[in-house]
């Protein structure tokens, strides 16, 4: 049926026109929204990839840039670990007039992006690990040396640190800043009470397990829905089993995965997942460690940052109730090492920095002010799990805990970074070792040969590094 | 009846002005075209810059990606002739790979779950909502609620109800960790675990789209139908069903997108390993992470490129060839 044609005040085209306008309007925030970077949970490779240079929220306002300024990018996304960089921040302005720019990004995203970060536009400083993968991208050229700085400071590091910020060439390229150990925790409260002993060997260790289990507690807990603490587990059989070495030339790829002393860990810990909680698959770290607040679980291997679940509980009694001790020795002559865990968190200089020119300077200064006790206590007290690296930092506010974190690691002679820190990250994520431990986990009886022949086959099919 | 036919002279767009038509005197032989400069130049940018946007971030980087899938790039150093290495990623891909081929089947069982059970799911829904019985909108509220959340959220929500110690354990009585279901990481069940998560949500999804299509269904076949005879199930079958093709259509096409899409709620539970290895977290996993294995992450995205290319040419072409009543 046809319609008569309208005449209308409000013809098509002004309509059309409104709908342009009206998407303009709506669109003007969204386009400034993302051609600027936010302080907290943007990648760093937004910069590289809409190639507009962002200007990160100053943290000094109103400092004179007399004496320069430093762009530093940080992956301390947690709360108080943000508080406390502004106050490391506002304090080396005030002592050295150097303004600091702070880049803070969502801890694991930081991760994810660093190599579009690094190639791109990155920070001046920034953080980062030590061990393999401080090594690899100091190779690929992405870092500066820093032996000038490190000359200055190196009296106040122990051999160990020391050794974590060396490159493949010999030379320092990162400022070790703070590390946490991986051991055994506890409750001194439900040990004392059903008349536990602290095992130092692996027969005591197994008949503590099976008088927990007896008692109605979960002996080991566990939570490896992420992947990663397995590696935990991994790390300090392979270290107490087979040695530094061995360790280190497997996630180097010069042992083999086939190789039978491979067999003896994973046989080893065979006879732990008995103990295991049976849920592990399904929960991750914090639930796990929950079960050892709610005294569900005896006990729990983990980074020192577990501490924070019991921090949460906001109780005294079970801040105070958290021990740990080191795994304990496997009879054979690698129990000398004292081997363990410690990851450490280094600062280091981009190479590709956009601002390298004139900030090279600044930055080193930044990192020569990291190497100081009295600044790694205020990141510290933000985040009391990660321990200070310097030796002239002031352990008497240290708690008990921590007090005997620095003592088990300072007895330790030999540290590594944790597995996906020694290796390479495509074959530690989660379409790799990370899936591979739970596989092994979900069958510990299956046939160790074809099992292992499975991850020296995936090895052996990543590209190669460069 | 399509529409109001148009008086002589106008053009054959409805409703256009006529107004500002160019008419050349017939001594110049143009062509008679009844857009003002204006009209054309408003087309070439509402055409245009979107056309440009879709070609500069949707398919430079397809052909970009397509060309990296031959290369063992990993996005560090400048690509070189050396990084070429042929079909050697596919290779690695359909032989050694060991996560390619679950994610493949996971896929699969995510496209065979929603076209079999939860788009039916969601069209018997609407059905049953289309009678205007009381309360219906209440019950269309309920259930497009969860369409309205993200599939980040949903899979929030879903990992809170799953977990050993959340709400389906509690309820079921398994509390301690010893006999509690491991809906998360039990690599047998988690991945039905998430579909149904997913399917939630998708349920709603389609009933919305399908509610919308019945209630353009002409009332006077039904009376037709019930006239004839025909039950309810006969009367949906034989006579709604198939005039709603358009829609039937639309369905199909959102139902395999969805699936050929699957990534938040996996992703979000365990990144995507332990059995709810999904391609789309596989390319995610190797090139936008620290691994940075850009070649070898194009290859898996070529092939997802590739399995959604089939149901949009056959979609295409046959709304192309213009089959319908």
């Amino acid at each position: 049926m046809a319609e008569p044609t309208r005449v209308d005040a409000v013809s098509r085209r002004t309509v059309l026109k409104g709908i342009a306008g009206a998407a303009g309007l709506v669109s003007i925030p969204a386009i400034i929204a993302a051609c600027s970077s936010t302080t907290s949970s943007s990648a760093p490779s937004a910069a590289a990839s809409t190639g507009a240079s962002t200007p990160p929220a100053s943290t000094a306002p109103g400092a004179s840039t007399a004496v320069g300024t430093v762009h530093v990018g940080s992956n301390h996304s947690d709360p108080g670990e943000k508080g406390a960089m502004e106050a490391i921040n506002a304090a080396f302005t005030k002592d050295t007039g150097i303004a600091v720019v702070l880049n803070t990004v969502d801890h694991g995203t930081f991760q994810d992006q660093i190599t579009n970060y690094l190639g791109g536009t990155p920070d001046t400083g920034y953080t980062w690990f030590s061990g393999f993968r401080l090594k690899f991208f100091a190779d690929q050229g992405f870092n500066i040396p820093i032996d000038d700085v490190w000359a200055k400071v190196k009296g106040n590091f122990t051999d160990g640190f020391a050794q974590s910020v060396v490159g493949n060439d010999g030379k320092v390229y990162g400022i070790p800043v703070d590390y946490y150990p991986w051991a055994v925790f506890y409750r001194k409260d439900v040990f004392a009470d059903k008349k536990y002993t602290v095992p130092a060997t692996w027969e005591e260790f197994v008949a503590l397990c099976t008088k927990m289990q007896a008692d109605g507690l979960t002996p080991i807990a566990f939570g490896d829905k992420d992947g990663w603490p397995a590696m935990g587990t991994f790390d300090i059989l392979n270290l107490r089993l087979n040695g530094y070495t061995f360790h280190t030339d497997l996630l180097a790829g010069k042992a083999k995965w086939t190789d039978p002393k491979v067999t003896k860990v994973f046989e080893q810990w065979a006879k732990m997942i008995p103990f295991q909680a049976k849920d592990y698959a399904g929960l991750t770290w914090q639930q796990a460690a929950d079960t050892l607040v709610q005294k569900k679980s005896g006990m729990y291997l983990l980074g020192l940052f577990v501490s924070s679940q019991f921090a949460a509980t906001k109780k005294p009694e079970d801040i105070a109730a958290l021990d740990f001790f080191p795994f304990p020795s496997l009879g054979t002559e690698f129990d000398a090492e004292k081997a363990l865990d410690a990851p450490i968190d280094t600062w280091q200089i981009a190479a590709k920095s956009p601002n390298l020119a004139t900030e090279t300077d600044t930055a080193k200064a930044y990192l020569e002010y990291w190497a100081k006790g009295a600044t790694q206590e205020l990141m510290f007290k933000g985040q009391p799990g990660l321990i200070p690296t310097a030796n002239d930092a002031n352990t008497s506010s240290y708690s008990d805990l921590q007090k005997k974190a620095v003592e088990v690691v300072s007895a330790a002679k030999r540290i590594t970074q944790f597995l996906d820190r020694d290796t390479r990250s495509d074959f530690a994520g989660s379409n790799g070792m990370q899936s591979f431990l739970l596989k092994f986990l979900a069958d510990p009886t299956q046939d160790l040969t074809k099992y292992q022949a499975s991850i020296q086959a995936f090895w052996d099919q990543l590209p190669p590094l460069v | 009846m399509s529409g109001p036919t148009p008086p002589p002279g106008a053009s054959a767009l409805p409703g256009q002005q006529t107004g500002g038509a160019d008419v050349r005197p017939v001594g110049r032989r143009r062509r008679y075209s009844v857009l003002t400069r204006r009209d054309r130049v408003t087309m070439a940018l509402m055409v245009g810059i979107p056309t440009v946007l879709f070609i500069s971030f949707i398919w430079l980087p397809t052909i970009a990606s397509i060309f990296l899938s031959f290369t063992n790039w990993r996005g560090i150093s400048a690509l070189t002739a050396n990084n070429f290495i042929g079909l050697k990623n596919y290779e690695t891909l359909f032989t050694t790979y060991p996560f390619f081929w679950p994610a493949v089947w996971h896929n699969v069982l995510w496209l065979v779950t929603f076209v079999f059970i939860a788009t039916p799911i969601g069209i018997f829904i609407a059905v049953l909502l289309d009678r205007e019985m009381r309360g219906t909108r209440i019950y269309q509220s309920a259930f497009f609620i969860p369409v309205v959340l993200s599939l980040a959220i949903v899979g929030f929500i879903w990992e809170q109800m799953y977990t050993s110690q959340g709400f389906i354990n509690s309820v079921l009585g398994h509390t301690s960790s010893n006999t509690a279901i491991d809906f998360l990481g039990n690599p047998t069940i988690n991945i039905w675990a998430v579909l149904v998560a997913a399917g939630w949500r998708h349920v709603g999804y389609v009933m919305v789209l399908y509610l919308a299509g019945l209630k353009s269904v002409d009332p006077t076949l039904r009376e037709a139908a019930s006239i004839d005879g025909a039950n309810a199930r006969q009367t949906f079958f034989r006579v709604v069903f198939p005039v709603m093709k358009p829609i039937n259509i639309v369905i199909i096409v959102i139902t395999v997108i969805e699936s050929l899409r699957a990534f938040d709620i996996a992703y979000i539970i365990n990144r995507g390993k332990n059995g709810l290895e999904l391609l789309s977290i596989l390319i995610t996993n190797n090139s936008i992470s620290e691994a940075s294995l850009i070649g070898f992450g194009s290859a898996i995205a070529v092939v997802l490129l590739v399995i959604s290319l089939v149901p949009i040419v056959i979609f295409l072409t046959r709304t192309m060839r213009g089959d319908s009543t």
